[in-house]
Parts: structure tokens; C-alpha cells; sequence
């Protein structure tokens, strides 16, 4: 469904990304990990369209990605993810309200209605049932984050993109996040690809492990090489045991470790 | 315990707080009396009572020879040229920065022609206004609005660039068009910033209208201060001053409130 061809991202003579080549399948949890600065991130702004590959392209269902940020493509960053203008329920509905009222963006009457009972429902699937009302900023950073994924799914994206989703959240609440994140892939069959530097978060919940590392390193020129995909490991949580994926995180982080050093 | 961690207590805060006002009181008063004493015709430091005469013929009895209340036809005169100036100034401002901070095409074009453009002093422009405008209102909102409007834009516009990248690209995932992303996004954004924007203006706006009124005027608080000001008359001028502090103090106040009740979601203009 996703088709990565020799994509090249370089910002004048640093070179980020070199010879990505990737196929990703519908309905795919691709977790991405990788020493900070490896690129992860970036090639994450590339599947969304916010910047553009310098060489090669990136195909969804055989057409070339658009060069902007669209509608078929969620996304739910770290941080800044929400509207902080927009109550709880405003946040959810503003997706229906851009989507059915193309020029005022704002919807009124019978159809606001509609709209706010399809964001209720939507909010009461991510437990944010009894805060309807409330301003981003009043709730917890678990419960924006909770948020921002329900806003993201109110548009049914082709792909949903997480850049750390839950990289400033507590462990525990990190545990919730990732039962939810789950459940809702699980009903939805999305595509999603996940950015963490957390190799036990990104084994725990992809179906797909895309390691991003340096292969070739200039020590007089640090910017001259980029990252590659050096690893791409299936993982079939069904079928594989426990111990299999374990030994996958295992090989990973030791390879990891000795490239950075 | 550190200065830096000592706080005072409620009480204490208000007593702190009237503190420097009953300080600069005392200190008028005694001035004034000890020259009065020497000189009961002096007329640089009026005591209390000469400037209560003063502000009963002014606000509470008929001018002989236009039959007004001059204090009060004096406000209405000036709060009228203020208010028109603010508002006109806000909306053009708003419109500006909304372009210039939202598209880059029109920021790259019109972003350093502000910025010049706010450099020139309005001041040195009004003799070219009263030319172009004639010599009545006209003239003088718009030394307001060419005052404070370049200034207003180039806040918002920084104002509308510190607007998350996160939330320009969330938008267009939400299925935003250029123009609802305007709507839906940096308008309700730049709002709470605008009125933040006006009340940091508002000190400029006071000084280009009582500049145009001091000029060329038959009205206005500015108008009646320069007027007085050839009669030595401190006791009118001085409760004038008071007066026109009090206004800009309430019309901040108001803006403060308005800020705070229409956008309970923004912190920034809660100080």
C-alpha cells in the first residue's frame, strides 16, 4: 500500500536519509526506533507530506504522495497536538466541521448536532467521555494526548503518523496509552507508523520494527552519510513466542548500541 | 529568608500597593502649601480647594460661552477620536498581520514594507495629514491610526509566526482549506493577542491624540490642557491630567477583562 523508492533527504550538504527502500502493507503498525538524530522523525514528516524528499518517491496505493498535508494522513505529535482555542469536544468536531463546511468551517443547526453526538462518540471510545467541556490545558498530558489520537481518527485516515506520541507521559500512563493505541488498531485495521526512542514500546506495539541507523560514518564529515533502514523486522505477535521477539529486541539493541559508541 | 522569597501578605500588599500614591500625594500637597504660604498667589502647585474650584466651574457648571459642560464635551470629544482610532487601527491590523503571518508569498512581499513603514515617526507625517484631511477629525484619527498601526501589525504578525508548526499541519490534516485554516485557527489565535496588542498601543494612541488636538483643535482634553497652559491655569490642567490617567487606566482595565471573559482558554492576558 506504501511504497518507499529510493528516497534521498538531504538539507544542503547534510545528508539525513540515504537509499530508503521500503513496502508496507494495509493495516501495518510499522514502530520506528533509532538513535536520536537518525532521521526517524524526519522520514515521518516526509510520509506526511510536511517536507519533501530530495530524490526518490513515496507512493500510497501507486499514486505519488501529495506535497502537502492532507486528510488521508492523521498525525499526533508529542506536543502542540491539539487546539488549545477549542474545548474537548470542539477539538473532535473540528475535523466534521472543516470536512462538511468548506468555506465558514463551522457547522450549525441539525448538522452541528449530528457532528457533536459523532465527536461524543468518539471521545467516550478514548475514556475522555466526562470532559467533554474542558480546555486542553485542564487536562492531564495522558489525556491530551488521548485527545489528539481521537481527533486524528474522527477523519478515518488511510495512515495515522505518531511522532513520540508518548514520549512525555509517565510509565504507567504510558501502559493505558499503549492498551488503547491497541484496541483501537485492532477495530480500525489503520496503518500507522510510529516514531519512539523507546525499543521496548516500539516491540511492544508494532507489528513491523523499522530500525533507522548509519551504516557508513565520516568522522571528518559527520553530515556527509545518512541513515538507512538496517533493520526491518516482522513481528507476528499471534504466532511468534514472546522469547522470539525478545531475542529481535535483543539483536537490536545490542547493534544499535555498538553504532552509536 | 532570601528578599527574593519574601511575599507580602494580602493586607500588606494593599498597603504596599497605595503606598507609592499616598507618597506622591504628601509630598505634592506639602510642596504646595509651603509655597502658597510664601506666595498666596503662586500658581505652579494649586492646593486641593483651588483645584475643586477649578473642577466644579469646569465639569459642573455651564461655560458662559458655549453653554456646555466642558469637562464632559472634552471626554466625549476625545474618547470618540480614541475609540474610532483603536478600532479602525485593530481591524486593519488584524487583516495585515492575518496575510502576511498565514501566507508566505504575501509575507515575503509586504513583511519588510511594514517594517519600514513603521520606522517613520507619525509625528513628522501630521502636517502632511492635516494637509491631505483638512484640519477636522479626520485628521486626527488617522495620526491615531498611522501611529499605532504598523506597530500593532508587526506584534501580531510575530504573534501569528509563534503559532505551532504542530498546529498548521494538524489543521490540514483535519481537512483544512487555506481559507478555514485562517478561520478556524489563526483568527481565534491572534484574537486574545490583538486586545493584548491594543492595550500595550494604548499609551501611543493617548499621545498622537493629544498631539493632533494640541495642534489643531476646538475640543478635546488635549485641546482644553494646551489651552490653559497660556493662562498658567495648573489648577484646571492638573485635575485634566488626572483625569485623562484615569480613563486610560479604565480602558485598559476594560480590555484586561474583555480579554479574560471572552478567551477563559488564553493565559497570556490574564496580567
Amino acid at each position: 500500500m506504501i511504497e518507499v523508492r529510493n528516497v534521498w533527504k538531504e538539507y544542503g550538504d547534510q545528508v539525513v536519509l540515504e537509499r530508503l527502500n521500503l513496502r508496507v502493507e494495509e493495516g501495518e503498525f510499522c514502530s520506528m526506533v533509532g538513535a536520536s538524530g537518525c532521521g526517524k522523525s524526519t522520514f515521518l514528516r516526509l510520509l506526511l507530506g510536511q517536507e519533501r524528499a530530495t530524490r526518490g518517491e513515496i507512493l500510497l496505493d501507486g499514486e505519488p504522495l501529495p506535497a502537502e498535508p492532507d486528510e488521508h494522513r492523521g498525525v499526533v505529535f508529542q506536543r502542540y497536538s491539539v487546539f488549545d482555542h477549542l474545548s474537548v469536544v470542539r477539538n473532535v468536531m473540528l475535523g466534521l466541521e472543516l470536512r462538511r463546511a468548506k468555506f465558514t468551517g463551522r457547522l450549525f443547526g441539525a448538522q452541528r448536532r449530528a457532528a457533536r453526538d459523532e465527536a461524543v462518540a468518539m471521545l467516550n471510545r478514548v475514556g475522555l467521555g466526562a470532559a467533554l467541556d474542558k480546555f486542553p490545558q485542564q487536562l492531564s498530558g495522558g489525556m491530551q494526548q488521548r485527545l489528539a489520537i481521537a481527533q486524528a481518527l474522527m477523519m478515518k485516515p488511510r495512515v495515522l503518523l505518531l511522532d513520540e506520541p508518548f514520549g512525555a507521559l509517565d510509565p504507567g500512563i504510558r501502559k493505558d496509552m499503549h492498551d488503547l493505541l491497541l484496541g483501537l488498531w485492532r477495530e480500525s485495521r489503520l496503518t500507522i507508523f510510529m516514531v519512539t526512542h523507546d525499543l521496548k514500546e516500539g516491540f511492544t506495539l508494532g507489528s513491523r520494527v523499522l530500525v533507522f541507523d548509519k551504516v557508513r560514518v565520516d568522522p571528518q564529515a559527520p553530515g556527509a552519510y545518512g541513515a538507512r533502514i538496517t533493520y526491518n523486522i516482522p513481528l507476528d505477535h499471534s504466532r511468534d513466542s514472546a522469547s522470539s521477539i525478545h531475542m529481535a529486541q535483543a539483536v537490536v539493541e545490542g547493534a544499535t548500541r555498538v553504532e552509536t559508541v | 529568608m532570601r528578599l527574593i522569597n519574601r511575599h507580602p501578605s494580602r493586607s500588606g500588599g494593599l498597603m504596599l500597593l497605595l503606598l507609592p500614591f499616598i507618597v506622591l500625594m504628601a509630598v505634592y500637597f506639602t510642596g504646595s502649601s509651603m509655597r502658597l504660604k510664601l506666595n498666596p498667589d503662586d500658581k505652579l502647585l494649586p492646593s486641593a480647594t483651588q483645584m475643586s474650584d477649578a473642577i466644579k466651574e469646569v465639569a459642573f457648571n455651564e461655560d458662559k460661552r458655549t453653554g456646555e459642560y466642558l469637562l464632559w464635551a472634552d471626554t466625549v470629544s476625545s474618547l470618540r477620536r480614541l475609540g474610532i482610532g483603536l478600532v479602525v487601527s485593530a481591524l486593519i491590523a488584524l487583516v495585515a498581520a492575518i496575510a502576511t503571518g498565514s501566507f508566505p508569498l504575501v509575507g515575503a512581499t509586504f513583511s519588510p514594507f511594514i517594517t519600514v513603514i513603521s520606522m517613520i515617526p507619525p509625528l513628522a507625517v501630521l502636517p502632511i495629514l492635516f494637509i491631505v484631511f483638512g484640519l477636522d477629525e479626520l485628521s486626527k484619527v488617522v495620526l491615531i491610526v498611522v501611529g499605532i498601526t504598523p506597530m500593532i501589525i508587526r506584534d501580531l504578525h510575530a504573534r501569528a509566526r509563534e503559532i505551532p508548526t504542530e498546529l498548521w499541519v494538524k489543521a490540514q490534516t483535519l481537512g483544512a482549506t487555506s481559507w478555514t485554516l485562517v478561520l478556524r485557527l489563526v483568527l481565534p489565535q491572534l484574537l486574545p493577542r490583538l486586545l493584548v496588542a491594543m492595550r500595550l498601543a494604548l499609551g501611543s494612541a493617548w499621545l498622537f491624540l493629544i498631539a493632533a488636538e494640541a495642534i489643531a483643535s476646538t475640543d478635546g482634553l488635549g485641546y482644553r490642557i494646551f489651552l490653559m497652559r497660556r493662562y498658567l491655569a495648573m489648577d484646571v490642567i492638573l485635575p485634566y491630567v488626572a483625569w485623562i490617567t484615569l480613563l486610560a487606566w479604565l480602558i485598559d482595565e476594560l480590555l484586561r477583562r474583555l480579554t479574560q471573559w471572552s478567551f477563559p482558554w488564553y493565559g497570556g492576558g490574564a496580567r
